[in-house]
């Protein structure tokens, strides 16, 4: 699982960086990015849905 | 370098918005049918919006009021979210519906920046703010934040009743807004004043509407002046040297960003976390499992934030337009209720119900497209916290007085007075 931002929907809600921290974190203006390379540790894959599921703008990919 | 002489003239400038202001007749009395005669201050609609969306969602879904000069109001999420994002057909120029209009041509700056603007000013306004409420920056006022809860109530724990409005929630936003805008604390029960007077009153006569904006930036432009003399490390300070494209901010635009900044922090939080304490204190199942397990208090604040969201923007529509089976025309308010979307069964399952650890929750309690609340962070976190404290040193509390509950009526909805037993 590796996870994108599609920063032209992201407007900075920040639901992804407080539900999965470890998986995102947040710009110097607010916005979501993912950490690393986006990719899903094993283990890790229920708080990347998580966090998916919680996006207002929709804006977090799984692919 | 030379003296900073923006803000020396009068006011004169937004006198002369407010007189170029499109005016309509102030309709009074009660509302004879919601889908048709819909109005946001009626006491019905404060007391207990949610049947009231719960039906029009149903039956309309857009209603309509004559009231206001003309006001369309969804109640579905997606119509909410479609208007939300479709900044080209309604405008931000207008985000109060009363019976004033801003004159066109301040778009697509708008009197309060960034929430007045529109695309493509709005963006870089925004992106000069954003810095200063990421989650990351607000971590800064957490802990005196906490501090402050606690103090006051220190004041009022030996009693055995305290309006949790009055004496609680209202002052932990105002003291942080305060504290930002490095304006003198002291002030604060002023700064409600100018609140009231811009969110609550808005079906008042225009020409009182417009009396009570001259008070506002006449204390405004006085602060500004006081900051050019004692320049410190705050957001007025911020904004008088901000630059956009190589040039400082007009004075209207420092003014009105400042206004939007002491207006919209204030009265909203101020109602999360009075709406918060209404549930905890007339759900003890809730309240019980909250005191037991602190780390709810996460998403039951997010669920207070959707089922009781205590924000409903507006827009105006910017040329006449056919949506949703409706003929709307320029200038008509649409009334953008987050509440509304939030309970939307389409949306939300078991939507009329409170679950606090609801997990799946996409509410618009902060809105949704490229308005979300610049504040919404400073906003969880003096709501979480708040709460937290509460329950920490307040396990126990039920209401004391149901009759005496005040909901306030218009865009933001909280109780504005809240007796509760607390010993």
């Amino acid at each position: 699982m590796k996870l994108t931002i599609d920063t032209s929907k992201c407007q900075g809600h920040g639901r992804c960086y407080d539900l999965a921290p470890d998986l995102f974190s947040d710009d110097e203006e607010g916005y979501g990015v993912v950490r690393g390379d986006g990719e899903v540790p094993a283990g890790k894959e229920e708080e990347a849905r998580r966090a998916i599921a919680n996006c207002p703008e929709g804006a977090i990919d799984a692919g | 370098m030379p003296a900073d002489d923006r803000f020396s003239g009068e006011t004169t400038k937004i006198r002369d918005r407010v007189s170029r202001s499109t005016r309509s007749k102030v309709i009074e009395g009660p509302v004879t049918d919601w889908a048709t005669d819909f109005s946001h201050v009626d006491p019905a609609w404060a007391a207990d919006p949610y049947p009231i969306q719960d039906d029009l969602r149903q039956r309309c879904p857009v209603a309509h009021t004559e009231r206001f000069g003309g006001m369309w109001i969804p109640t579905r999420y997606e119509d909410v979210a479609d208007v939300a994002r479709d900044t080209g057909r309604f405008s931000s120029r207008g985000i109060i519906a009363a019976n004033l209009r801003p004159p066109r041509d301040v778009a697509p700056v708008g009197d309060v920046p960034p929430i007045s603007s529109d695309p493509p000013f709005h963006g870089p306004a925004r992106k000069l703010l954003l810095p200063a409420f990421t989650r990351t920056a607000i971590g800064r006022y957490e802990e005196s934040t906490r501090e402050f809860c606690h103090g006051l109530i220190d004041e009022f724990s030996a009693r055995e009743t305290v309006d949790a409005a009055v004496e609680y929630a209202q002052h932990i936003p105002v003291r942080v807004i305060a504290d930002m805008l490095g304006f003198p604390p002291e002030d604060g029960p002023q700064f409600r004043v100018f609140v009231e007077e811009a969110l609550e009153a808005v079906n008042q006569e225009p020409e009182e509407r417009a009396q009570h904006r001259d008070e506002l930036f006449d204390y405004l432009y006085a602060q500004v002046r006081e900051h050019i003399d004692h320049p410190r490390d705050d957001l007025t300070t911020f904004l008088i040297n901000a630059e956009l494209g190589g040039n400082k901010l007009t004075p209207e635009h420092v003014v009105g960003t400042m206004a939007l900044l002491l207006i919209a922090g204030i009265d909203t939080t101020w109602s999360a976390i009075g709406a918060s304490l209404w549930h905890l204190a007339t759900n003890p199942a809730d309240r019980e499992r909250l005191v037991a397990d602190p780390s709810l208090v996460i998403p039951a604040t997010e669920e207070f934030l959707r089922a009781y969201a205590p924000v409903t923007m507006a827009r105006l529509v910017a040329d006449d337009t056919h949506w949703r089976g409706v003929d709307m025309k320029a200038d008509d308010w649409i009334l953008l209720s987050f509440p509304a979307a939030n309970r939307d069964p389409a949306q939300f399952d078991r939507a009329g119900e409170v679950l606090i650890d609801r997990e799946v929750n996409r509410h618009a309690a902060f809105g949704l497209g490229i308005h979300r609340c610049l504040g919404s962070h400073l906003a969880r976190m003096e709501l979480r916290v708040a709460v937290a404290t509460w329950l920490e040193r307040i396990p126990e509390f039920s209401l004391s007085d149901p009759s005496s509950v005040t909901w306030s009526a218009g865009q933001i909805r909280g109780p504005r007075m809240l007796p509760l037993r607390i010993a």
